[in-house]
């Protein structure tokens, strides 16, 4: 059979459509987990850190974040007295092998881990012009790597600085609260690494998780309410200097 | 009729618009990730991607299945909900293939790591001046990690 231009403009669309469905394939799915049955967060109680890096080490050996880079981090304040709102911080290689000795004088000593607060009205997904960061229908922050194309506008837009461009895969990169163990029932990294409990990852939407239990009996409170992000990282003790 | 003398124009002009049309829609289905849309304005397969990522830490539960003796002497102590792979390390690997022989963490970093006083850790949590406190001798002379306490004797 001799193929016209009306067949070939007829046959077109078909193959298009028959591609499109080999090239998708079937994706594939967690076994006994709903994704709408599940709002992620983290709890972070500040008097139980330690400042001892375990949670920034793990992180950077279960995710294969390069070096110099991080997707959570240690920050140690010190307030003293007369500067209560000029807090002096440092966070020396994201606070990974630990932190120099402090000697005992004026003022207060604390550490703040950070990480992607995976905010529920998040400026970092608002902003990506080509739909490569999302939040998941669970809650978490995640970024399509395939489709990310490295313009950066999310890193902008994170009022917290969680996000950074890859070196080499030159796409955004940042926590995904683990959501390749927290799909399989397992805690993230950080969390299994922290030896004083003061990480906990919590299910918001599980009316069992110890979090709400916490939640109402302690003073919360989450990095810079005021940019109205929404953000699910809790923080018990959380200072007022801390920025 | 002489309104329609020139309607040939117009369906050249129709023509080309439908081939544009077709070829736009055409191009957008082959283009367009099918799981586009399926959840919001993303690639909705990412997120399986996302989740089928390898594992490097086993989790506590995964070790314990095994090593019941110290899990048990562990859960008498102070590191009780210090879980294995704080000190340990990443041992996914270990777990697919026993063995992987992941080694002895070094005690004369991770001891210190915790326990050395410092003015920036917490009050409530046990610090000594390394120097000051053994003079220099390993720390798992007296402690065993698994069971600090010094009653139930040192690892070597």
């Amino acid at each position: 059979m001799k193929i016209t231009r009306r067949h070939l403009l007829l046959l077109l669309p078909a193959a298009a459509v028959a591609w499109e469905s080999v090239l998708a394939g079937t994706p594939e799915q967690s076994p006994n987990y709903t994704m709408t049955e599940h709002w992620w967060g983290m709890l972070i109680d500040i008097s139980k850190c330690i400042g001892c890096g375990n949670c920034v080490r793990a992180c950077q050996e279960e995710n294969d974040v390069p070096d110099g880079f991080f997707r959570t981090w240690v920050e140690r304040y010190h307030v003293d007295d007369w500067h209560i709102t000029e807090p002096q911080v440092i966070s020396p290689d994201g606070g990974k092998n630990g932190f120099p000795v402090a000697k005992e004088d004026e003022g207060k000593y604390f550490f703040v881990p950070k990480l992607c607060n995976h905010c529920a009205d998040s400026p970092c997904t608002q902003v990506c012009p080509v739909g490569a960061t999302f939040i998941s229908p669970d809650g978490v922050v995640l970024i399509d790597q395939t489709y990310c194309m490295g313009c950066a506008y999310c890193v902008q837009a994170c009022p917290y600085g969680c996000r950074y461009i890859h070196p080499t895969k030159r796409v955004a990169d940042k926590c995904t609260l683990c959501y390749h163990r927290i799909t399989k029932g397992l805690t993230t990294a950080c969390c299994e690494a922290c030896p004083t409990g003061a990480r906990q990852l919590a299910d918001l939407k599980n009316p069992a998780d110890p979090i709400h239990e916490f939640l109402k009996t302690h003073s919360i409170h989450v990095l810079k309410p005021e940019m109205a992000t929404n953000p699910k990282v809790f923080y018990n003790d959380l200072d007022g200097s801390v920025r | 009729m002489s309104v329609f003398r020139n309607a040939g124009h117009l369906f050249r002009l129709a023509a080309v618009f439908v081939v544009g049309t077709v070829a736009f829609l055409v191009i957008r289905a082959a283009v367009v990730p099918r799981s586009f849309g399926e959840y919001g304005h993303y690639r909705g397969a990412a997120i399986s991607e996302i989740a089928s990522l390898p594992l490097h830490f086993a989790g506590h539960q995964t070790c314990e299945t095994c090593h019941t003796d110290i899990a048990k002497m562990k859960s008498a102590g102070m590191h009780a909900h210090v879980n294995c792979e704080a000190c340990h390390g990443p041992l996914e690997k270990h777990v697919k293939d026993p063995s992987i022989d992941p080694g002895k963490p070094d005690a004369a970093v991770l001891c210190v790591r915790c326990h050395a006083a410092s003015a920036a850790r917490p009050k409530w949590f046990p610090q000594v001046d390394p120097a000051q406190h053994s003079g220099g001798i390993a720390c798992t002379t007296c402690h065993n990690p698994h069971n600090p306490v010094i009653a139930a004797g040192g690892s070597k």
